[in-house]
């Protein structure tokens, strides 16, 4: 259950990466700060007594601005994106401490949304769950929605082609503008509801989002491959609930002898993997077929 | 109407590879008006289209379209008066959508893009009768990704892009130079039709001679960032390709290698 609360909210982690490497074609970095920030707002907003609700939207309005001004940095000013998104997450840090006033902030008498609406008797570990399950389902409705509108298919022709979307009148900075904060207003999103589950935001809590974003979407695109964007956001989704139940697996069975802290190994040795497996599928087909000629 | 007023362009300004790409053009397309650039690699055709489409800043000069200065907007405000085909039939279209999501970006070129949906049920009937006048059975494919399409279809599908909103300007840059001689074929028809059938005003890059005189109402030649040569009406329809071989070795000073090429 718990492997299936934390895949959940790092669902909407992968649609964010989703949204940015994928569609916007954006290396974005930034999510590593993102996180940790909509954590450190929402957490510090509901330990002063705000709304949970409002204390999330604000997350959300805060991870956006973070996109907002690593896609400045790099349309304005002329950033490479990947070093725009690095200065970006560096600063973050910074900040996620200034905000949380300390390395961390215990959450766990605290209301939360989830605290709302839930039905006695019902376990508080199911409740989270299905709560998040309506929230990671929305959001993808909603993207859904979004990327078959006319402002959608701009921000999708200006990550695949740039030069012609330009061409058919589309401005393509503001597209990547919005797309960025779009995307890192899902992943503080993700950031305030993982501090409203686990009861407390830490500082470190953000090392190391990107590489399982990433992780969630390179195992929903490999095992889901399609090219219909209801079903990659969908995949995405799958892909970081079945990390998350792997990374699982693989810390409790005593037998493989990992621990806690190899977690990160694992996660970028699974994404290097991932990442060169295409590239071995081609050339074993190319091999299969120089031999048959 | 186009009115570009002695414009310079210079690459590499000031550096040992100094190219001045552009030396002080002057042209003036009266609405309508459909003229052909031809000119060897290096004289500027290429520079002149994206001076225009905006894709370069220009050094010096003006330029005007119906009137209103564009020199110093950027590509996508152009857009709503440029209408363009790349010569690479991939840059035209954005191959990770749909055939009918292309069309509806071009059918939104120069207006608001809001939140409304993108591809309505009104408009796809237009796409799919769009698409058949092309007769290369695209009509049942509006759904594809364009990715799938052949390099022709997918810059006939271009060509449709480019005239699905009004434009005072079409820009055409090599647009067959990439396609099998039948399909360049097809691809210039469609061409001339939907110039004519929309009157646009357009420029039209090309390698070929052949094209240059065969195709719409006036030529020019560049040669080395300049205009060399300017015919259209009686003038131009009495040249032959060997006319124009000749004064394009008058500009350059020396044979052709090649002249087969150019006569093709």
């Amino acid at each position: 259950m718990g492997a299936l609360e934390t895949g959940l909210v790092f669902g909407l982690v992968a649609l964010g990466v989703f949204l940015s490497f994928r569609l916007l074609q954006f290396p974005d970095l930034t999510v590593d700060g993102s996180f940790p920030f909509g954590g450190a707002v929402a957490a510090i907003l509901i330990t002063q007594g705000y709304d949970p609700f409002l204390a999330t939207l604000a997350a959300m309005v805060a991870g956006a601005s973070a996109g907002l001004i690593t896609a400045w940095l790099n349309v304005r000013l002329g950033i490479m994106d990947l070093l725009a998104s690095i200065l970006m997450m560096i600063a973050l840090y910074s900040v996620n401490l200034r905000v949380m006033g300390g390395p961390n902030v215990p959450l766990i008498t605290s209301p939360s949304v989830f605290s709302l609406g839930q039905p006695d008797g019902m376990p508080d570990y199911v409740w989270r769950v299905i709560v998040l399950a309506i929230v990671v389902l929305a959001v993808k409705c909603a993207l859904d929605a979004f990327f078959s509108t006319r402002m959608g298919l701009a921000l999708r022709a200006t990550g695949s082609n740039p030069r012609m979307s330009r061409a058919q009148g589309v401005a393509t900075g503001t597209m990547i503008l919005v797309g960025m904060a779009l995307s890192n207003a899902l992943v503080a999103l993700a950031g305030a509801l993982f501090v409203q589950t686990q009861g407390g935001a830490d500082i470190s809590m953000g090392i190391g989002t990107i590489v399982i974003g990433l992780a969630a979407v390179i195992i929903g695109e490999s095992l889901m491959p399609s090219r219909r964007l209801v079903f990659m956001t969908l995949a995405v989704i799958v892909g970081a609930i079945l990390y998350r139940g792997f990374i699982a697996v693989a810390l409790n069975s005593d037998m493989i002898g990992l621990q806690a802290q190899d977690l990160n190994l694992v996660t970028a040795l699974l994404v290097t993997f991932a990442l060169i497996l295409p590239g071995l599928r081609r050339r074993l087909v190319a091999r299969r077929n120089r031999s048959h000629a | 109407m186009l009115d570009v007023r002695s414009m310079y362009i210079t690459f590499n300004s000031g550096t040992p590879i100094e190219n001045r790409a552009l030396r002080g053009v002057s042209l003036q397309i009266p609405e309508g008006q459909f003229v052909t650039v031809i000119g060897s690699n290096g004289a500027g055709k290429s520079t002149l289209l994206n001076a225009v489409s905006g894709d370069l800043r220009i050094d010096r000069g003006q330029i005007l379209i119906d009137d209103s200065d564009v020199t110093r907007a950027p590509v996508w405000r152009r857009a709503r008066h440029v209408a363009r085909v790349f010569q690479d039939p991939m840059a035209g279209t954005c191959e990770d959508l749909t055939v009918e999501e292309n069309m509806a970006l071009a059918d939104r070129r120069g207006l608001v893009r809001n939140l409304a949906r993108a591809v309505r049920t009104s408009r796809r009937d237009d796409y799919r009768q769009r698409l058949a006048t092309l007769g290369l059975g695209l009509d049942g494919r509006l759904t594809d990704r364009i990715g799938l399409l052949s390099g022709g279809q997918r810059q006939a599908v271009s060509l449709l892009m480019a005239s699905l909103r009004p434009s005072q300007i079409l820009l055409l840059d090599e647009h067959t130079a990439a396609l099998d001689p039948r399909t360049a074929d097809v691809v210039l028809r469609l061409t001339s039709r939907i110039v004519a059938e929309h009157k646009l005003t357009t420029m039209m890059v090309t390698h070929s001679m052949r094209q240059a005189l065969d195709v719409g109402d006036r030529t020019i030649m560049l040669h080395q960032g300049k205009i060399v040569l300017d015919v259209a009406g009686e003038e131009r329809r009495s040249m032959t390709v060997r006319d124009l071989l000749a004064k394009f070795e008058h500009e350059r000073g020396e044979t052709l290698a090649d002249d087969t090429l150019l006569l093709g």
